[in-house]
């Protein structure tokens, strides 16, 4: 129990809540003394236990307060509860020796029971079920939400071909700044990285069976195909997505999104296509420079690690890969763009007025949409496939 | 309002009981003194705000605190609370010195003083219950139940419904959150009371019942309170004095009626402007 410093220079001991009781005549005398306020919680709320035990069992209970030097409204509520207490078990209680200054106070605080206003809760199998249940239909309702709000979106996205002045082409550049540009310099640099990993990998697991040429065509292969833009798009989805989503739910929050509708603009127009064209743009962009570093970076580890020439290299990687090779990596990004703007949007909409409804939503447009991107390409890979390009 | 009542023995008064050695509009006693501020210097960069001021709020009265925006009325109030640092001079808070206090001293004094910040404050990822238990919960070694009993307390003295106890701060209008952080300002049972322009944002009804809610807490409670506010009704109704701040200074304090006769020029269109003058007839 943690003592509050004294301040008022009182020897700490006499301060403690404290209960006396004697039997007079016909029902007992139970004197409160020292501090009853809040500070000295859990002292007073063992002393508060042990008025109902003093009285023991007698039909006539006197509460003597004029030696209590301090009460507060918890004090005030813990004696008043057990006045209720000794009344509902069937025996007089009376208060007396209060001071007006503690009349008030018990009456502020006179104890009373308070409705529960929270449901009750059922079993926990039967909770688990309905939480399961529940997410289950909310799944359900994001699909159907996320299929109306493309259509929306589309929607706009022709009305603003028809007259382009709707267009916003300024906003459009701003954006593509900030998703592409702005993230060259990290997704170059991790897919540098894996390309180097890739590579080195490579050439140590095929040089056990000599075939360690064949790491040209695991990096050019495997970079074009699936990482590079499956790095880039991850990324992106960490990196803008979040952005997005915050950006958007603190303008739900401040009423800005309203404020656009009251003015007569659409949302859709001016917050949403310009973002999620820009997306479209830069994430095929920077797909193909992601490709670039990541084979460059398997190059630099071929010529160093494996003693394979750059001359070499290239010779090999241009009999390993065809044109569609890396169509198969490009043609995918715009389709994760997006995914990850709509994801982006939506939540971002979905905001309540908290800040941590904020974070939640923030957090379920990265995680919604890293998912949805690795979902969707394992959806291409089986395309690719089943029509052998 | 769903409460049984299971004292019906002890009559309940409607009227506001009130504390006979501070009710009736009687201004407390000059010599005992809350906080005591002396010659505060407070400014940002080259900027000085408060400059060598001087201010006493005596112990079981209302200080109206009033100013012009952007003159410094929050930033005294922030550098008495300690969130803004002060260039020079002393603050005393029951005759002891802010800047004297230990670490564990200073905490145990700030358990005895509560705040409401302007827009409330609330934690928007806790209930308005466990908002009220947060400084219980930090501060003390009370049992769940009795917390919870504590805490629906002073949810009903604020005059809150009971359902309030269990919704997010998101989902309160604007008198339910001041509401609700008055609550939380009050869960140690304070015996100061800062606030920050509690009526602004409400209503006219909503800021006269929320005067009027300061003013019988004060009284049943015994509280020391200092508002800064703009709102002439607060300081009519409730306020036993009044600061007026200008040019970083106390400019002029006391009762109402000696304010109103001062010749200060900011004072004399604060108080004699048409919106006031509208009061006045």
């Amino acid at each position: 129990m943690a003592v509050a410093p004294d301040f008022h220079g009182q020897a700490l001991m006499a301060e403690e809540p404290h209960v006396e009781s004697r039997k007079s005549g016909t029902g007992v005398h139970i004197a409160l003394s020292g501090i009853w306020t809040v500070q000295k919680s859990a002292p007073m709320e063992a002393a508060a236990r042990g008025i109902a035990k003093a009285a023991n069992g007698a039909q006539n209970v006197t509460l003597d307060l004029s030696q209590i030097d301090k009460l507060d409204t918890a004090g005030a509520w813990l004696i008043d509860r057990a006045r209720v207490g000794f009344e509902t078990a069937g025996a007089a209680a009376t208060l007396e020796g209060s001071k007006p200054d503690y009349d008030i106070l018990l009456q502020e605080a006179h104890y009373r029971t308070f409705e529960d206003a929270r449901a009750r809760s059922t079993h926990p199998l039967i909770d688990l079920l309905v939480d399961i249940g529940q997410s289950v239909v909310d799944a359900g309702k994001d699909i159907f939400a996320g299929i109306a709000f493309l259509g929306e979106v589309v929607g706009v996205l022709l009305l603003a071909m028809v007259s382009p002045r709707r267009f916003r082409f300024t906003s459009v550049v701003y954006h593509i700044e900030s998703f592409a540009f702005r993230a060259l310099p990290i997704i170059l640099l991790i897919n540098f990285l894996v390309g180097c990993i890739v590579a080195q990998q490579g050439i140590f697991q095929f040089a056990r069976f000599g075939a360690s040429a064949f790491v040209v065509d695991l990096i050019g292969i495997l970079v074009l195909r699936e990482l590079a833009v499956l790095l880039t798009s991850i990324m992106m989805a960490g990196r803008s997505g979040s952005a997005i989503t915050a950006e958007l739910g603190s303008m739900k929050m401040r009423e800005e999104i309203d404020a656009l509708r009251v003015m007569g603009l659409d949302p859709i127009e001016v917050l949403v296509l310009p973002r999620i064209l820009a997306l479209i743009i830069s994430l095929p962009i920077l797909t193909f420079l992601a490709d670039l570093a990541a084979i460059f970076g398997g190059m630099l580890v071929a010529w160093v690690y494996g003693d394979m020439s750059p001359e070499i290299f290239a010779a090999r990687l241009q009999n390993a890969i065809g044109m569609n090779t890396f169509m198969v990596g490009l043609i995918k990004a715009p389709f994760m763009a997006l995914m990850i703007g709509m994801i982006a949007v939506i939540e971002g909409f979905a905001v309540q007025g908290s800040a941590e409804s904020l974070g939640r939503q923030v957090t379920g447009s990265v995680v919604k949409s890293i998912f949805m991107v690795i979902f969707v390409d394992g959806l291409f890979a089986m395309f690719f496939a089943a029509i052998r390009y | 309002m769903a409460i049984r009542d299971s004292a019906d023995k002890v009559p309940m008064p409607k009227v506001v009981p009130v504390r006979p050695e501070t009710g009736n509009g009687a201004i407390p006693a000059e010599n005992d003194v809350a906080i005591k501020v002396r010659g505060v210097t407070v400014g940002f960069g080259e900027k000085v705000v408060l400059r060598d001021l001087d201010l006493d709020v005596r112990r079981g009265e209302v200080l109206g605190f009033v100013g012009g925006s952007g003159t410094g009325k929050s930033v005294l109030t922030r550098a008495i609370l300690g969130l803004v640092k002060k260039w020079s001079g002393t603050i005393e808070v029951f005759g002891e010195n802010l800047d004297k206090l230990s670490r564990e001293e200073h905490r145990a004094l700030e358990r005895r003083w509560g705040v409401l910040f302007q827009h409330g404050a609330l934690f928007s990822g806790l209930t308005v219950l466990q908002n009220i238990q947060v400084p219980m919960r930090e501060y003390l070694h009370l049992s769940q139940a009795l917390m919870d009993e504590l805490a629906m307390l002073k949810i009903e003295m604020v005059g809150l419904n009971p359902d309030a106890a269990h919704k997010f701060p998101s989902e309160l209008s604007g008198g339910m959150i001041k509401r609700a952080a008055l609550a939380r300002a009050l869960a140690l049972d304070p015996e100061i009371l800062f606030l920050d322009e509690p009526t602004s944002g409400l209503d006219p009804i909503g800021a006269a019942e929320f005067d009027e809610l300061i003013g019988t807490l004060q009284k049943t409670l015994g509280l020391t309170v200092f508002m800064v506010t703009h709102d002439l009704d607060s300081l009519y109704s409730i306020c036993d004095r009044i600061a007026a701040l200008a040019d970083g200074k106390v400019a002029a304090e006391g009762p109402i009626k000696e304010l109103l006769q001062s010749q200060h020029p900011w004072l004399q269109s604060y108080f004699h402007g048409i919106r006031a003058e509208r009061m006045n007839r």
